[in-house]
């Protein structure tokens, strides 16, 4: 991984775009400086990487984990929506969805 | 009480404190009260608590008063007050989990672990500072301040659970809760001459835990004693159907454990790539005295070496920041928490971009992104195949190791605490702290960290054990013995050399 293109602002701004960030121009600056240096500290795991190697995704391997499908109590409609940031006839009032282009 | 009496009883560990209410000696309520004034006395210095559950607290107490004067059979920890760190969703109190995203938030459910607690008749006394979304060692990018270390009010607590290791460090609580993905429950407890433990991933249920990295995230309990961490650890773990990760082995026994002070025969092995180079002298120097200890009362100290360690950190800081690129992808300004409306084009997707702009610090947002490019098309086999791949190696040589020995050691962190500012503006060098603790989280294993006595600055150091999946009642069988042959060296606990708190503005 010796070659990995370097971080630049661009990038940053648009991975703050894939990840729905608002950035600052300050901010972009600041991650683009520090992000290369970060990949280098963690770049080193591939050199023990081969493909030989099973990947682990979770400590504890499980299959099939599965409980008896009985119904259970569950939050109200009022709950639901006590931490909402609007709510309207018992629902999430949302922003207007799409774009006017 | 008298100011004198109530002094003498917050000093108590739990289990002396449970004693006592069963003795009749104090009342749940007298205990509850006497912790809420000195939270009321030194907490305004300290910021351990984001909130104090004052009302709720006593008549939790009052109602444990009323049903051990009926002479109702109660949990052995009954009506002995806890603290809970602010990532752990409870009914009817706020959890921010350090973060402006959630301020204010009211959750409308509880954690399965705080259900526990409220069966068992503990008290909340409230919820604990910490870094923000667990994200980071040192308590410092939690957006409500940081928590200072009750041993030197110009340090930090260590982190993510730097609030609960200084709430239980400066007896504002004798028992709290603490969540460990990376380190947050063990090198908190390191630096503040604390103890903390991380179970076996599984053996809590992660139910009701904001999480960050779902893989990596345990809970697990935050205490001065090594016994009082196996009462809480006995009373949290457990299955739960709601958590399809959590274990459905039986629970225990820990507090026999923590009480047999037996390691005869017991072979501890030193991890040679976890001692040497960046770790602080002094903290290398109370490491192998604390081996020495153990050597003298019958446990046989073997040297093994776990080559993959050295790519742990490097696997972690992609990992972690990957899972919590996703986990993090909820707090979009729509169902709960924070939302920002721009003034311009206030569609949905310019909502969630300025609600997570605004809602989110700067270590939060560093994480998302770097998660959000290991993860990305082109990246993803080089940076988070990878570090799965390290995941694999670091569990192999976990597993060679405990061929040869029962348990492993190490020091929890390799300095004593670092001061306040000194780290935050230097990301690689935040995430060194994690470098001893981290292994146990990719493996799932769990770990103990225990006060191994003072080091750099008059500061406190810590050691660590680390035992194989499901085998945490080895962690208090060795804990509890060093615990108390380091007790009987120093002539008391490590914590009653902290300087007093005097409390009022700093």
């Amino acid at each position: 991984m010796a070659h990995m293109p370097s971080i630049g602002r661009d990038d940053v701004a648009r991975l703050a775009d894939l990840a729905r960030i608002q950035l600052t121009d300050e901010e972009i600056d600041r991650f683009a400086g520090e992000f290369d240096s970060i990949m280098d500290a963690v770049a080193s795991v591939s050199e023990v990487a081969t493909e030989d190697v099973p990947a682990t995704s979770h400590p504890i391997a499980m299959t099939n984990v599965f409980r008896e499908d009985v119904v259970e109590t569950t939050l109200t409609q009022e709950q639901a929506l006590a931490g909402a940031p609007e709510a309207q006839d018992g629902r999430f009032a949302v922003p207007q969805i799409l774009g006017e282009e | 009480m008298t100011p004198q009496n109530q002094t003498d009883i917050i000093r108590r560990s739990a289990a002396a404190q449970a004693a006592a209410l069963t003795a009749g000696e104090v009342s749940s309520e007298e205990l509850t009260r006497a912790h809420l004034d000195r939270i009321a006395a030194v907490d305004g210095d300290l910021n351990a608590f984001l909130h104090v559950n004052t009302d709720e607290a006593l008549a939790a107490a009052r109602e444990v008063d009323t049903r051990r004067s009926a002479g109702e059979e109660l949990h052995a920890l009954a009506g002995v007050p806890i603290a809970v760190k602010d990532i752990v969703v409870t009914e009817g109190q706020p959890t921010t989990a350090g973060s402006k995203m959630l301020e204010g938030w009211i959750p409308p459910y509880d954690a399965t672990l705080v259900n526990a607690l409220r069966k068992a008749g503990l008290p909340i006394l409230g919820k604990t500072n910490m870094d923000e979304f667990a994200m980071g060692s040192s308590t410092e990018t939690s957006a409500y301040g940081p928590t200072r270390n009750p041993w030197d009010r110009d340090r930090i607590p260590g982190g993510s659970g730097g609030g609960s290791a200084a709430a239980v460090g400066a007896y504002e609580a004798p028992l709290a809760i603490g969540t460990d993905t990376g380190g947050s429950i063990r090198q908190p407890g390191a630096v503040t001459g604390t103890v903390g433990v991380k179970p076996t991933y599984g053996s809590v249920s992660r139910y009701g835990l904001i999480a960050m990295a779902s893989s990596l995230d345990q809970a697990g309990p935050v205490t001065r004693t090594v016994e009082d961490s196996a009462l809480l650890h006995e009373l949290i773990a457990g299955h739960d159907p709601h958590d399809s990760t959590s274990l459905t082995d039986p629970v225990g026994p820990f507090a026999a454990a923590a009480r047999s002070k037996d390691v005869k025969g017991l072979r501890v092995g030193v991890i040679e790539e976890l001692e040497g180079e960046g770790f602080a002298p002094e903290v290398r120097a109370r490491f192998t005295e604390s081996l020495e200890q153990l050597e003298r009362a019958g446990a046989e100290i073997v040297r093994v070496s776990c080559p993959n360690f050295r790519y742990a950190l490097g696997a972690y800081y992609l990992i972690m920041p990957s899972e919590a690129s996703s986990n993090l992808a909820k707090f979009d300004g729509m169902r709960f928490g924070l939302r920002v409306v721009p003034e311009d084009h206030p569609t949905a997707e310019n909502v969630m971009k300025a609600t997570r702009g605004a809602g989110f610090g700067d270590e939060v947002k560093r994480r998302i992104l770097l998660g959000t490019y290991a993860l990305s098309a082109g990246y993803f086999d080089a940076y988070y195949g990878s570090a799965q791949k390290v995941r694999t190696l670091v569990q192999r040589d976990f597993a060679a190791a405990f061929e040869q020995v029962d348990v492993l050691a190490s020091p929890t962190a390799p300095t004593v605490a670092f001061r306040l500012g000194e780290q935050v503006d230097d990301p690689t060098a935040m995430y060194m702290n994690d470098i001893a603790t981290i292994p146990a989280n990719l493996a799932g294993v769990p770990g103990i960290s225990l006060p191994s006595g003072l080091a750099e600055d008059g500061l406190p150091a810590g050691i660590q054990f680390l035992a194989p999946v499901r085998a945490d009642e080895r962690l208090y069988r060795v804990g509890g013995a060093l615990e108390a042959l380091l007790e009987d060296s120093w002539g008391g606990p490590l914590l009653a050399k902290a300087p007093e708190l005097t409390g009022g503005a700093n």
